[in-house]
C-alpha cells in the first residue's frame, strides 16, 4: 500500500512540508482562476470577433487570424473586454489618477479616480452598517428578553428575508430625496435595512446558545437578567456575531450600489454602472465592476481578521 | 423581578401617552393604539393557546392601522407614502397590468434563470465531486465568487441578450449560481464514511450509491441553497429591469410609475413582489419538509 510506503520514509523537513501544504492549498486554486481568466480570454476573442470583422469589411482589409486575435484583444468598446484592458483601466483609475485635483482654487476630490467612486459607496456602506448592526443587536436583546416581543418580531423578521428588499431599494430613495434627505443618509438607510436582519436572527440564536447548565450556573450565583446578558449571553453569541456581520456587510454594499442605480447618482461604483451602460463604455463597468469585488473582499476579510483576533482572544478557537 | 418589569414597562406606556397628548392629539392617538396592541399581545403572549399564530397577526394589522392612521392624521401626501387603504385599491384596479408583469418579470425571468443556474450548479457540482484537487481549487473561488455583488453584473448582460427576458434570466443565473454550487459540493460530502463503505460491500457503482446514498443526504444542503436562491433570483430579474427592459416587468413597473410619481401602484408592485418571494420560498419549504422528513432539523 502507498500509505505504508509514505510512512516508512525518512520524516521530510518541517520546511518542506510547510511548502507542501500552501501548494496543497494554492495550486488548485490558482488553476481554477487560471482556467476561469483562458476562458474569459477566449469568449472575449468570439464575442469581439464579429465587431473587428465587420470594420475589416467595411475598410476592405482582409485579416489573417492573428491580426483579428490582436485586434479583439485591444477595442475600444468591446461586448467584452479581455481580462488585461480591465487591469489597465483599474490601475489607470486608480494609480493613474490624482484623487484629489485643483478646481477654481479649491482642491477638490477627483471625479476620475475609482477611489473616489469606491469612497462615495464604502462611506454610506459603513455608516448603514453601522447603524443596522446597532439597531439589530438591540433588537435581538429585546426579543431574547421579552415573550411578546419574539413572538411578534421575529416570524415578520424571517419572512422579510424572502422578499426581494434590494429590489425596492430604489423607491426608498426616490421618497426620500422627495422628502429632501438627499447624499448620503437614503443610501446608508438601505445598507443598514439590509444588515438588519441578518444581525437580528444571528444574534437571537447566539442569545440562545447558552445551555440551560450555564443559565442555571449563573442562577446558582443569583445573577439578574442583566449579569446573565452581559456575563453569559454576549459573550456567547461574539461567534454568531461574526457570521452575521460578513452576511451583513456584504448585503449593506450591494444595497449601496444598487440605490445608486435609479436617482442618477453621478458618483459611486453603481453610477460608474449606470454611466457605463448608457454610453456602452464595457471597459467602465468591468473595472467598476472588479472594484465593487475588491471592496466587498476587502470588506470581509477585515471583518474575518478581527473574528479571528476576538474569538482567540475569548479562547474560542484553537 | 418580573412584575416589577411590567409595572415599569406600564409606567413608562402611560407617561409617554400623557406626555404625546399634551403635545398633539393625532400622536396621542397612534400612540393609544400602539400601546393597546401591545399590551393585548402581551397577555396574550402569556399563554395563550395558539399566541404563536395570534400574536404575530395582530402586530403585523397593527402596523398597517398605524400606518393608515399616520397617513390620514397627518395628511402625508400620497407621492412620498400612500395609505394601505390606497394601496389595495391601486391592486385591485391594476390586476391585468400587475399580472402581465408578474408573468414577464417571475415566470419568464426569474424562474427560468432559477432552474438553469441551480440546475448548471448541481451538475457542475456532480462534476468537481469526482476531482478532489477541482473541489479544492473551486470551493475558495465559488464561495468568493457567492459573496460578491454579482447583481452588477446585470449592465453587461442587458448588453449582451437585449431588453428580453433572456437577459433577465442570464442575470438570475449569474446570481444563483454560486451559492448553488457551495451548499451542492457541501451537500455531496455529507454521507458518513461507514454508509460509503456498506455501499461498497454491496458493490454498488457509482451511479446507484449517488441516487440511492449521496443524493438523498445531500438534500437538506440543496434545500439550503435553493432556498437561499429564491430571493436572489427574484432581485436579479426586477434590478436587472432596471437597466433596460420591454414595456412590461415589475423593475419596469416600479422605475416608470417612480417617475409618473403614482405611488400606489408601485407600492402594489412592491406587494407582488413580496408575495412572490414569500410564497416561492414557501414551496421550497414544503417541499424539503416533503423531501428530508428524515433530518433532525425536521422532525
Amino acid at each position: 500500500m502507498s500509505v505504508a510506503l509514505d510512512q516508512n520514509e525518512v520524516a521530510p523537513c518541517a520546511f518542506c512540508m510547510a511548502m507542501r501544504r500552501i501548494a496543497g492549498a494554492v495550486l488548485p486554486v490558482l488553476t481554477v482562476v487560471a482556467v476561469i481568466v483562458a476562458i474569459w480570454y477566449a469568449g472575449a476573442y468570439l464575442m469581439n470577433r464579429s465587431i473587428t470583422l465587420d470594420t475589416a469589411e467595411r475598410r476592405g482589409v482582409a485579416l489573417s487570424t492573428a491580426e483579428v486575435f490582436a485586434d479583439t484583444m485591444a477595442q475600444e468598446r468591446p461586448r467584452l473586454p479581455a481580462p488585461h484592458q480591465v487591469a489597465v483601466e483599474l490601475w489607470n483609475t486608480t494609480a493613474g489618477e490624482e484623487m484629489f485635483r485643483e478646481r477654481r482654487g479649491e482642491l477638490r476630490p477627483n471625479p476620475r479616480s475609482l477611489f473616489f467612486h469606491a469612497y462615495q459607496t464604502l462611506a454610506p456602506t459603513m455608516l448603514g452598517f453601522l447603524i443596522g448592526s446597532l439597531a439589530g443587536l438591540m433588537l435581538a436583546i429585546g426579543i431574547v428578553h421579552n415573550r411578546a416581543m419574539d413572538l411578534s418580531v421575529m416570524p415578520w423578521a424571517i419572512a422579510s428575508q424572502t422578499i426581494p428588499i434590494l429590489a425596492v431599494a430604489p423607491i426608498v430613495i426616490v421618497v426620500l430625496n422627495a422628502v429632501g434627505l438627499t447624499g448620503m443618509v437614503p443610501k446608508s438607510l438601505i445598507s443598514a435595512y439590509l444588515s438588519f436582519f441578518p444581525v437580528v436572527v444571528g444574534m437571537v440564536k447566539g442569545m440562545r446558545s447558552p445551555s440551560a447548565m450555564d443559565l442555571d450556573l449563573l442562577r446558582t450565583y443569583s445573577a439578574g437578567r442583566t449579569a446573565t446578558l452581559f456575563k453569559l449571553r454576549l459573550p456567547a453569541s461574539v461567534p454568531f456575531l461574526f457570521a452575521s456581520l460578513k452576511v451583513g456587510i456584504a448585503a449593506a454594499l450591494v444595497g449601496t450600489i444598487v440605490a445608486e442605480l435609479p436617482t442618477g447618482a453621478r458618483f459611486g461604483l453603481g453610477a460608474r454602472l449606470l454611466t457605463g451602460s448608457y454610453y456602452g463604455q464595457t471597459i467602465q463597468i468591468w473595472s467598476a465592476l472588479f472594484m465593487a469585488a475588491i471592496c466587498a473582499a476587502v470588506l470581509v476579510a477585515v471583518l474575518s481578521l478581527i473574528e479571528r483576533g476576538t474569538l482567540r482572544r475569548m479562547g474560542l478557537s484553537a | 423581578m418580573a412584575i416589577d418589569a411590567r409595572v415599569i414597562w406600564h409606567g413608562l406606556g402611560v407617561v409617554l401617552l400623557a406626555a404625546a397628548m399634551l403635545h398633539d392629539v393625532r400622536l396621542a392617538a397612534i400612540v393609544a393604539v400602539w400601546f393597546g396592541a401591545w399590551c393585548l399581545n402581551a397577555a396574550l403572549a402569556r399563554g395563550v393557546p395558539g399566541a404563536r399564530v395570534l400574536v404575530p397577526l395582530i402586530f403585523g394589522a397593527t402596523l398597517l392601522v398605524l400606518w393608515e392612521m399616520t397617513v390620514r392624521l397627518y395628511e402625508i401626501s400620497p407621492v412620498i407614502l400612500p395609505a394601505p387603504s390606497a394601496i389595495a385599491a391601486a391592486f385591485a384596479a391594476n390586476t391585468d397590468i400587475l399580472w402581465a408583469d408578474f408573468v414577464q418579470t417571475i415566470l419568464r425571468g426569474a424562474l427560468v434563470g432559477y432552474v438553469i443556474g441551480c440546475g448548471a450548479a448541481l451538475l457542475v457540482a456532480l462534476a468537481v465531486d469526482r476531482s478532489p484537487f477541482l473541489q479544492k481549487g473551486l470551493l475558495p473561488v465559488g464561495a468568493f465568487l457567492a459573496a460578491l455583488p454579482i447583481v452588477g453584473t446585470a449592465p453587461i448582460f442587458v448588453m449582451w441578450l437585449g431588453f428580453g427576458p433572456a437577459s433577465k434570466a442570464a442575470v438570475v443565473v449569474a446570481m444563483v449560481f454560486f451559492p448553488m454550487l457551495v451548499n451542492a459540493v457541501e451537500g455531496l460530502k455529507a454521507s458518513d464514511k461507514m454508509q460509503r463503505d456498506l455501499m461498497h460491500t454491496y458493490a454498488a457503482s457509482y451511479w446507484q450509491s449517488l441516487v440511492k446514498l449521496r443524493l438523498p443526504t445531500a438534500l437538506p444542503f440543496l434545500f439550503n441553497g435553493l432556498k437561499i436562491c429564491t430571493t436572489l433570483a427574484l432581485i436579479g430579474a426586477i434590478v436587472a429591469e432596471f437597466f433596460g427592459s420591454p414595456t412590461v416587468g415589475m423593475g419596469f413597473r416600479i422605475k416608470i410609475e417612480v417617475g409618473r410619481l403614482s405611488m400606489d401602484v408601485v407600492w402594489a408592485s412592491i406587494t407582488v413582489a413580496a408575495l412572490a418571494g414569500t410564497g416561492f420560498y414557501g414551496v421550497m419549504t414544503l417541499l424539503e419538509r416533503r423531501l428530508t422528513f428524515w433530518h433532525p432539523s425536521q422532525r
